[in-house]
């Protein structure tokens, strides 16, 4: 008797072991044959196909994988299928930890049903409690329109957690398909949103509602393409040609953050020596001080190994946002870009550059802030677009940021601007100037005008009171005399002397008082 | 000896001057425009006079400015290189009216040798073999159809007073002639103010073979052999060497002795050049005597191991040049190539702006003159020549070798620059033969260089090294803190690289070795490679061979620049390339749609606005360059769909300032 009993066991585990790989064969073929190849024409890679090039190989281990869909409305009890149109699970890129979901576009369209959220939030709780980030890869047709409010529940329940985990762990987003409708608004509340060119959108309302309602004619491309996110919305961060390059750069992207708000960012050994003097930056500023040049080149000549990861590249390009190295370890760098609008501080770039600063604040990365600004962009537009609130927020993102501040004035710091852009007074730590650094309320003609009003029309006499001034206040020791500049430093050192602030800044204990949060003017 | 020498000159050949007057501690004074107020000469030098604004004119060719800059600074004598003032006798005039030596022929000898048709007398008179032809000017067609045939077709219809091929014209029969007279005459007349024009026997492949001369002021000449400067275009030498591959040694003693007579002949001291054209039997004959201090005078220093400058100073000081023709001694080979700021897919068109990457080649037997540094600005108003690369080695293949391992290990950033030009004719095959011809450059390029291609063994010399800096990258991204416990990078055997359009299957062995041992089809490679990330020069050893080459980071890959040829190199784990196998190949965007702009600068004014038709031609906008102003016009017929700029952008090279739809035609 024992015997038969153990071979009836024995045999109903084999059963069950091959049932399991069964179901395992099922979730892996996704939507099937025919709805992959499709996926493929479209230029999409399958959402188990874009976790394997994400994550390092071998690393993914699944979670519900043989979760389905609970609805038994308008025949949907007969269609199910494990994992219901989501992958989710966790794995390392380059050995660090990370959690995914990825949406199954050959699953019911990618369409997000009461189960599909659930999967989302379960990975994304765990994230939190163990502190890795979040990568989600979205390719969803949008809501399980069957289920109805279930699904829309569903949504709301990830975005509660965007909105808890957010601050905690960094959460990325890759739209890598149609992202519609209330589905945009998860991405929208994580830190970074990536697109691919030509296959990816996202928008509200779609083409359709808008021709309905405001009788334009446009295409999903122009609506909410990669190109109008990167370029005219600011709504995503940067655009890649397709989803290889896109999962390979979100890797290299991936590496400079740190994992959660409790730890530092990572470290590789460094093999940028940081006494690496530039003698080239000494002939970086022009001798026209109207004259532009390229911010970038100073980025490049002062990270580690010239590598540096733009953010918004395409957006507000007054100002470059973006992460690199220095001495191995991850530095924010904000810089004003001459050669765009002067360098100037707009709507845009206010927007560009405060959300970027908080970042950095949130995740404990130092913030280096190169500034070359000659004020903020007058003009109507601005003003009745509240470049006021919207200037404010780079303002107060740098005064609430913690996080340890090295701040070069390479030319220009001229009036409120010169206040924002991590100056001194705004609790930067370290502040240098360029000798050929101007620190004044405003540029020398501007000034002279109004000072001295009666001299208006006397050409001769305006120039030599602009030559006065300029002599006067075109120069850092103004600044320096006060303290408000730290030290005045040769442009070819720059790199040794930010990279050696950071090394005693890095301990840097701060704390603003206790609040509930902030109310930075939204 | 000279105390303080004013260098009357800017650029690589002021440094040049400079280098052998601190040899010879003699103190130097460099002159500079408003546009050089930062260059290399005005930091080498011990003093430095402003002269004015940037055009040469106002500043380099001002004689006033220059006097009294030697004046200020109690110069006793002025080098004054080669080009502006360096064969100007009002300029040694005025040097000699306020007591300071000019470093550089008499200028009787200068005039004398200015005019091509006194020169060619005055060369005939001193033994020299000229070019069967008439020495005086023509201007009537029946006297001209009479001489052109008592010397025989082609001739060659020149200008008196010409130079870079202006007022030049050949002629293959009769009624060729008549029209080219014309037009020669109205050219030389347009160019240089003097419509005087001579005919001469046209030498068909012709070879450009020069002889250095030197001479002190007490009537002893000697020459240092031969430069050979075939290799140019559109008269401007790009390539230089000595000896010449094509001289035997009668051929350059007679050609020798008869330069050394005529610089007799005419007095001549200081360093001068007898530049000859050389036919297919070794014919030569006397073209004309440069009374300057050479460009590619840096050769005939390696083969001789001279110091031309330093003999210049010497002889003006009044020394004899205690030098024997017997002790002249040529060894080894020396090539020179012009490293210019040009785009040679462009048609060669000149490139300025700031050198944002500038690491010159060094190593034994390699010599750099250079007049730039890294961050320095090359500008529209002079030569656009960057600096001079020399190579020498013990034989013409070594040092076109060595040549062409140090264009490789070249690195310009920020301007486009002719080293892939230089690599690749520095590499030909037509060129390593020696069979040079001053046409060699139009025969094997037309008018325009779009690049090289690499042999296959090099491509896959590539692909391996490519896969191993992908190891070393990732090694490096995998060091980093905060990785899992116990997390093993798991190995990743098979990698498609993709190089342009090629691909190349590579096994990568496991464990990854240093080197690394790949597997490319049936061959084994460890490819042995000197590089970390970020670093734009690499140099790699496959089996035997070395490479050096120069890496861009692109993504999931690297622009490799290698022997002339730049290579897009994609390197894929074999799971991402073969589901990339699988997507529809995306389309290029129709570039002809767009307007990009040509160089960095300023816009200036929009002229058109979206949905506005424009016919090809039409002024479209007009963008600022280093403050020339150009107008950008449309190729074709077409509506504007977008402007992307307004004025006072500051616009990069290559960014987009329109869109257009319906490009008709």
């Amino acid at each position: 008797m024992r015997l038969a009993g153990e071979a009836l066991a024995g045999m109903a585990v084999q059963t069950i072991i091959e049932q399991l790989e069964e179901m395992r064969q099922a979730a892996r073929q996704g939507g099937g044959e025919k709805r992959v190849r499709n996926q493929h024409q479209r230029g999409k890679l399958t959402a188990r196909e874009r976790i394997e090039l994400l994550l390092d190989p071998g690393s993914f281990e699944e979670t519900d994988m043989f979760v389905e869909h609970r609805c038994v409305d308008f025949g949907m009890e007969n269609q199910r299928i494990p994992g219901d149109g989501v992958v989710t699970g966790q794995g390392t890129i380059n050995g660090r930890l990370v959690f995914v979901f990825s949406q199954d576009f050959t699953v019911f369209g990618g369409a997000l049903s009461e189960a599909h959220a659930e999967k989302i939030c379960k990975i994304m709780d765990r994230a939190v409690s163990v502190g890795a980030p979040v990568i989600g890869l979205n390719d969803s047709g949008g809501a399980r329109i069957q289920e109805g409010v279930a699904s829309l529940a569903g949504y709301a329940d990830v975005f509660q957690k965007n909105v808890l985990a957010s601050g905690v762990i960094p959460q990325i987003s890759v739209i890598m398909g149609p992202c519609a409708g209330g589905a945009v608004y998860s991405p929208a509340m994580t830190d970074f949103i990536f697109m691919v060119r030509d296959s990816s959108y996202m928008f509200v309302t779609g083409p359709d509602v808008v021709k309905t309602v405001t009788n334009e004619v446009v295409t999903a491309e122009e609506l909410g393409g990669a190109g109008t996110h990167t370029g005219r919305s600011g709504v995503a961060d940067l655009a890649f040609d397709h989803d290889i390059q896109a999962l390979h750069e979100i890797r290299r992207f991936f590496d400079f953050l740190p994992l959660n708000n409790k730890e530092k960012p990572p470290v590789r050994p460094a093999v940028d020596p940081i006494e690496r003097d530039d003698h080239s930056l000494d002939t970086l500023i022009p001798n026209n001080s109207n004259q532009p040049y390229d911010m970038m080149e100073l980025i490049e000549k002062i990270v580690d190994e010239a590598d540096f990861f733009e953010l918004q590249k395409d957006y507000a390009k007054n100002i470059i946002t973006g992460f690199a190295r220095m001495e191995g370890s991850t530095v924010g760098i904000v810089a004003n870009q001459p050669m765009v609008l002067a360098g100037c501080l707009d709507i845009a770039a206010s927007i560009k550059a405060a959300r970027f600063v908080r970042f950095c604040d949130c995740f404990n990365i130092p913030i280096v802030t190169l500034v070359d600004v000659p004020g903020f962009l007058p003009g109507v537009g601005q003003e009745y677009g509240g470049i006021i609130k919207h200037g404010a927020k780079l303002l107060f993102a740098y005064a609430e940021a913690t996080v340890p501040k090295v701040t070069v004035i390479t030319r220009k710091a001229y009036g409120g601007a010169y206040d924002v852009m991590a100056s001194k007074h705004l609790r930067g730590d370290v502040n240098f100037a360029w000798p050929t650094a101007e620190i004044a309320v405003m540029g020398p003609k501007g000034a002279v005008e109004i000072i001295f009003r009666q001299d208006a029309g006397d050409a001769e006499a305006i120039e030599a009171r602009t030559a006065e001034y300029r002599e006067r206040f075109a120069n850092p020791f103004v600044a320096a005399r006060r303290g408000f500049v730290d030290d005045v430093i040769m442009p070819h050192g720059t790199r040794r002397r930010i990279g050696k602030s950071l090394r005693w800044l890095a301990n840097k204990q701060l704390a603003n008082p206790w609040k509930k949060h902030a109310n930075i003017p939204l | 000896m000279f105390k303080k020498i004013l260098i009357a000159n800017r650029g690589e050949i002021a440094c040049r001057v400079i280098r052998t007057c601190k040899k010879l501690g003699i103190a130097t004074v460099a002159v500079y425009s408003e546009a050089d107020a930062q260059a290399l000469h005005v930091r080498m030098a011990d003093e430095a006079v402003a002269i004015g604004p940037a055009p040469a004119r106002d500043s380099y060719l001002v004689i006033d400015k220059i006097v009294a800059a030697c004046r200020q600074t109690g110069a006793e004598a002025v080098h004054p290189g080669y080009g502006f003032l360096s064969e100007n006798p009002a300029f040694a005039k005025a040097l000699d009216e306020a007591g300071i030596v000019f470093i550089g022929p008499p200028m009787t000898a200068v005039q004398a040798m200015g005019d091509k048709i006194e020169s060619k007398i005055l060369a005939r008179q001193a033994g020299v073999s000229v070019v069967p032809g008439h020495n005086e000017p023509v201007s009537d067609p029946d006297e001209a159809l009479r001489i052109a045939r008592r010397i025989g077709y082609p001739v060659m219809v020149k200008a008196a007073a010409g130079g870079g091929g202006k007022g030049m014209r050949i002629a293959h029969d009769d009624r060729s002639l008549v029209e080219g007279l014309e037009r020669a005459r109205s050219e030389a007349r347009s160019s240089f103010g003097d419509d005087r024009v001579f005919l001469e026997k046209y030498v068909e492949q012709p070879r450009h073979i020069e002889i250095q001369v030197l001479a002190d002021k007490h009537g002893h000449a000697i020459h240092l052999g031969e430069r050979e400067c075939s290799i140019q275009r559109r008269h401007q030498k790009v390539i230089e060497e000595a000896p010449s591959p094509f001289l035997d040694k009668a051929t350059r003693q007679a050609m020798g002795a008869q330069a050394v007579a005529l610089a007799e002949a005419v007095g001549y001291h200081s360093a001068g050049t007898v530049e000859f054209i050389v036919d297919a039997k070794r014919n030569f004959y006397f073209l004309e005597m440069n009374t300057r201090l050479q460009v590619e005078h840096p050769v005939t220093e390696l083969v001789t191991g001279l110091d031309l400058v330093e003999w210049m100073i010497r002889i003006a000081w009044g020394e004899h040049l205690t030098i024997r023709q017997d002790e002249v001694k040529l060894s080894g080979w020396a090539i020179e190539a012009r490293v210019y700021a040009e785009d040679p897919s462009r048609g060669f068109l000149p490139s300025t702006g700031r050198l944002r990457r500038y690491q010159p080649p060094a190593g034994e037997g390699l010599r750099v003159d250079a007049g730039v540094a890294e961050g320095l600005d090359v500008s529209m108003f002079y030569d656009p020549m960057i600096a001079k690369l020399c190579a020498f080695a013990a034989d013409r293949a070594s040092a076109a070798e060595k040549l062409a391992d140090a264009l490789d290990a070249y690195v310009i950033r920020g301007l486009s620059h002719n080293i892939a030009f230089l690599t690749s004719l520095i590499t030909h095959p037509r060129y390593l033969e020696g069979r040079l011809t001053t046409n060699f450059i139009a025969e094997e390029y037309g008018d325009r260089f779009e690049g090289t291609e690499l042999p296959h063994e090099a491509r896959r010399d590539l692909a391996a090294i490519a896969v191993a800096m992908r190891v070393i990258e990732a090694e490096h991204a995998m060091a980093a803190s905060g990785k899992l416990p116990g997390w093993r990078p798991a190995h990743v055997a098979d990698w498609r690289v993709k190089l342009d359009d090629e691909l190349f299957d590579v096994r990568l062995d496991d464990p990854v070795g240093n080197p690394p041992t790949l597997r490319i089809g049936d061959r084994v490679v460890q490819p042995r490679l000197d590089w970390q990330p970020g670093r734009l020069l690499a140099t790699a050893t496959v089996d035997d061979r070395r490479l050096i080459l120069q890496v861009d980071r692109r993504p999931e890959g690297y622009l490799l620049t290698h022997r002339g040829a730049q290579v897009a190199v994609l390197v894929r784990t074999r799971a991402a390339a073969d589901y990339a196998a699988r997507m529809p190949k995306k389309q290029p965007p129709d570039l002809s749609r767009l307007l990009a702009s040509p160089m960095p600068g300023l816009i200036v004014a929009v002229a058109v606005e979206p949905g506005q038709e424009v016919k090809a031609g039409q002024e479209l906008c007009v963008l600022e360059a280093m403050k020339m102003q150009n107008i950008l016009r449309a190729e074709r017929d077409a509506v504007v769909e977008s402007v992307k700029v307004a004025p006072g952008d500051a616009v990069a090279s290559d960014q987009v300032l329109m869109t257009f739809v319906g490009a008709a035609g």
